[in-house]
């Protein structure tokens, strides 16, 4: 019947109502889980997953040594042209001529974090670190060398 | 024992003692014109506060904590930023109307104050039309809004003007017929005597199913009055960006922002009024003892308690439910609560005649 | 024809949805032709995040182009990174390790779940209610702390690649898995209290946007949008690819073919994509997570196509290879593009506040539109 059916009507849309606000009511009167992160206040506490990819880094030893021999594997990886590597050749200890890294130019400002030219580097020496504050003032700070002043390659690395 | 009554006597009579009645009442104005705006002011700040509380805390959150301890000057913050802000007037908006709009609104919620008892004896004006003048002046704020809907020239802004015209003359019926219930009840339209008639019992209590009905009613149709969620279709955000207010800026939008809590304040206020007795304390039959601790509540405590929780209420509907489409709103009005609080009102003039209340 | 600024020559009004506009998530630019309230006539306006990812592929290497397609449909972009990589690993001729195979299904299933969540807190949020936002949130964020933790990032993941999958999986993410769904599980009751079974809600979405199962198809809809018509168009039901074949699931389907059966699909897709999860996830077989492949991929000569199931739809990859190391041409069939079409159709006649809810059930993502 039309009355019974309005009424019945009714009565499930409040019910439907009510059972939305007791959701609601729940979660305002048992207020523990907190979702939100309290960024800047939790910076000490803050752990990002080992494997997050925030920046490219390169890997030095306490010697100041690393494994990057120069052979551009990383800058035919990269799909966006991020790094640019530009090799000296040193004289070694015998007098011979030896192809080694000069500037490792890693643009920060173009790098998509694809993890691409971690995988293709034969040395493993560049890796992906899980910073991912990098708001600078200017852009030009994007551009970073990797490559610690004063490296040297680490000795039986070819 | 301090009271507001007692307060209000004391300055009243110093005032006609020291000066000319003329005087006295004068600076009575002027005292209660600055009571008035600093409510307002205090009323803006913390309903903003305690609305984003509400929101924060059923979404998981913690709500804003930064300003101050538990972030409780984030809206002093947020009201100096706006007004520092530039009012901006369109370029193609009726430069009159547009800027003229938000103090219409912001006057028809000031006016609305007047006849609200807030504590035992403390009342601005207490005529004896109160009710029929808070339904009568609610109704002008909508005239504010579509003068700052039509005056915006801006199509969002039209369309949420004109939603609200039609909201707001819907709503305005069934939230009369429900008042109307109590006045036939009382029989007064004056606010203290309708406080007064609930000395042995609030109406809700009293009244039986009928009143519930007629306050279950009341509470729809204000919250559709008040434009809030899930009635906010004049500044449905995702359909109409922010519908009326969306060319304001500055101070101009924070008015209308802020009386639009006023707006929820005074609503409350009246449906605390009308159904859980005003600024009267909660009595339970013959339990002197527990009545006698119960009155010993400051009266102006039970009102602002009352008005808050439902206020409370209004912000749990606008955090839980999802808002109606605009002819669903018409027909929820004409449909709905036209044809059910018409029955009601019958059922209740029964009531009234045959003295069934209590 | 509509004039760019007032009304029609009829004297209907014309208003501008987007490209800046709550509603539309995105860029995307709608110009709607009203009556009133009423819809007489929308026309999508695309091309505001347009960033020619067809014509980038074509300068890339098969290794470096699926880290692109990431960025098509962000939401699913493991399902995205997983077309790319069938497709070449269908030039290539390479079989996949079964247990890469096992691990890219997971990871799809879990970013469809994500993908879910995602559009039911946005939905609800476009009808005005903001809290379910942040309930499916509390869902979403542990789906994509698993992601972070194993692929590295949480939404643009360049997880899957061709031949396998990047790295293995990290030793925590079977417990996390399971974690979650259980989380979920103990969860799900409160989405059909919020939303699904509220009044208000139902009102809006049953009887609005009716898409029928002759118009989804000669529209080209997929997905949950054709499901919802009662079209039956799961590719991994129809063209199973990797593990599909092995798992029972069903292809959800709804006959109401309104905005409301729409919704169901989406909301019974979750708890079928849950379904797979639990079957796989104490199966993942031991073994290499890569095949052996050359350092420089060359395609043969030749044109292939692949088709996968993303969250929204039939994502189809085609490629054309002249036999060098870049694709001569490229070409998506991106599922949000056959969608969007369908939404003039959809929202004729009906008001404003249903463009919103229709649009909601879409479930649009502009950049996979735009590319």
């Amino acid at each position: 019947m039309f009355i019974t059916n309005y009424i019945k009507d009714i009565f499930n849309g409040m019910k439907s109502l009510l059972t939305g606000m007791k959701i609601t009511g729940y979660y305002f009167t048992h207020h523990k889980e907190i979702i939100t992160e309290q960024y800047p206040d939790n910076r000490a506490t803050l752990k990002m997953a080992d494997r997050f990819r925030g920046e490219v880094v390169m890997i030095h030893d306490e010697n100041n040594e690393h494994a990057c021999t120069g052979c551009s594997a990383c800058e035919l990886a990269c799909p966006n042209g991020t790094i640019k590597i530009i090799n000296k050749f040193e004289l070694n200890a015998e007098g011979k001529k030896k192809k080694a890294i000069d500037t490792f130019v890693y643009h920060l400002e173009l790098c998509t974090m694809c993890n691409l030219c971690i995988i293709a580097c034969p040395t493993d020496t560049i890796k992906m670190e899980p910073n991912f504050e990098h708001s600078v003032f200017d852009r030009s700070q994007l551009t970073k060398v990797l490559n610690h002043t004063g490296s040297k390659i680490k000795a039986g690395v070819e | 024992m301090l009271s507001l009554e007692n307060i209000t006597n004391t300055i009243h009579e110093w005032l006609n003692a020291t000066f000319n009645p003329t005087l006295a009442l004068l600076s009575e104005f002027v005292l209660i014109g600055i009571c008035a705006i600093a409510l307002f002011a205090m009323l803006g700040l913390s309903l903003v506060l305690m609305e984003r509380k509400v929101a924060a805390y059923m979404q998981l959150r913690l709500g804003p904590n930064r300003v101050g301890p538990f972030g409780i000057f984030q809206t002093v913050a947020d009201t100096l930023k706006l007004m520092m802000k530039e009012g901006l007037t369109p370029d193609g908006a009726d430069k009159f109307l547009f800027n003229l709009a938000p103090f219409v609104v912001m006057i028809a919620a000031m006016m609305l104050l007047a006849p609200i008892a807030f504590a035992r004896g403390f009342q601005i004006w207490d005529i004896n039309i109160g009710v029929l003048f808070l339904s009568a002046v609610s109704s002008v704020s909508v005239i504010g809004i579509l003068m700052a809907g039509w005056a915006s020239n801006n199509k969002y802004s039209f369309l949420g003007a004109m939603r609200s015209g039609a909201q707001i003359v819907s709503y305005e019926l069934s939230a009369g017929l429900s008042i109307i219930t109590i006045v036939i009840l009382t029989g007064s339209l004056q606010i203290s005597d309708i406080v007064n008639s609930q000395e042995n019992g609030w109406w809700i209590f009293k009244g039986h199913i009928p009143i519930v009905i007629s306050f279950i009613t009341f509470l729809i149709a204000i919250t559709a009055e008040t434009n809030r969620a899930p009635f906010d279709l004049p500044e449905a955000e995702s359909e109409l960006t922010a519908g009326f207010h969306t060319e304001y800026s500055g101070m101009k939008f924070a008015l209308f922002f802020l009386s639009e809590y006023i707006n929820i304040f005074i609503a409350c206020a009246l449906g605390a009024t009308l159904f859980f007795g005003g600024w009267m304390p909660f009595h339970i039959g013959h339990w002197e003892a527990f009545n006698q601790i119960m009155d010993y509540i400051p009266s102006s405590v039970w009102f602002m308690g009352k008005t808050f929780f439902l206020i409370f209420l209004l912000m749990w509907f606008r955090w839980t439910f999802p808002r109606l489409r605009v002819d669903q709103l018409l027909s929820l009005e004409w449909k709905y609560l036209l044809p059910i609080s018409m029955i009601n009102l019958l059922v209740v003039t029964v009531m009234a005649i045959m003295g069934w209340h209590f | 024809m509509i004039e760019e600024l007032g009304t029609t020559s009829e004297g209907y009004m014309v208003i501008n949805i987007g490209p800046q506009h709550p509603a539309t998530h995105g860029v995307l630019r709608l110009v709607m032709t009203l009556d009133g309230e009423t819809i007489i006539k929308t026309e999508p306006h695309l091309g505001y995040i347009h960033r020619s990812i067809e014509k980038m592929c074509e300068s890339l290497s098969y290794r470096q182009f699926v880290y692109v397609t990431s960025r098509m449909d962000y939401l699913s972009s493991h399902m995205n990174n997983h077309g790319c990589s069938l497709v070449v690993e269908k030039g290539l001729q390479v079989e996949v390790p079964e247990r890469a195979q096992v691990i890219r299904v997971l990871m799809d299933e879990l970013t469809r779940v994500a993908s879910h969540e995602l559009w039911w807190g946005a939905m609800a949020m476009d009808l005005g209610a903001f809290t379910p936002f942040f309930h499916s949130f509390r869902e979403r964020e542990t789906i994509t702390d698993i992601m972070e933790e194993t692929c590295g990032a949480r939404l643009t993941m360049n997880y899957i690649c061709p031949g396998g999958v990047m790295a293995d999986l990290h030793p925590d993410f079977q417990k996390r898995v399971k974690k979650f769904v259980a989380l979920f599980k103990s969860k799900f009751h409160e989405y059909n209290e919020l939303v699904t079974g509220n009044i208000i809600f139902q009102n809006r979405m049953k009887g609005v946007g009716i898409l029928s199962a002759e118009n989804a198809i000669s529209y080209g809809c997929t997905g949950p949008v054709a499901r919802g018509s009662g079209v039956s168009s799961d590719i991994r039901k129809l063209y199973p690819y990797e593990v599909y074949n092995k798992l029972q699931f069903d292809e959800v389907l709804e006959t109401g073919c309104d905005s409301f059966a729409r919704y169901m699909v989406r909301i019974n897709e979750m708890l079928q994509s849950i379904k797979i999860i639990e079957q796989l996830i104490d199966q993942i077989p031991e073994g290499e997570f890569q095949a052996k492949t050359k350092a420089v991929l060359k395609l043969p000569k030749g044109e292939f196509y692949q088709r996968v199931e993303t969250a929204r739809g039939e994502l189809g990859i085609y490629i054309v290879s002249e036999g060098g190391t870049t694709p001569y041409r490229i070409k998506f069939r991106s599922p949000g593009f056959s969608n969007l079409s369908a939404l003039p159709h959809l929202v004729k006649g009906s008001k404003i506040g249903d463009l919103v809810a229709t649009m909601g059930t879409l479930d649009l993502v502009i950049p996979d539109i735009d590319r």
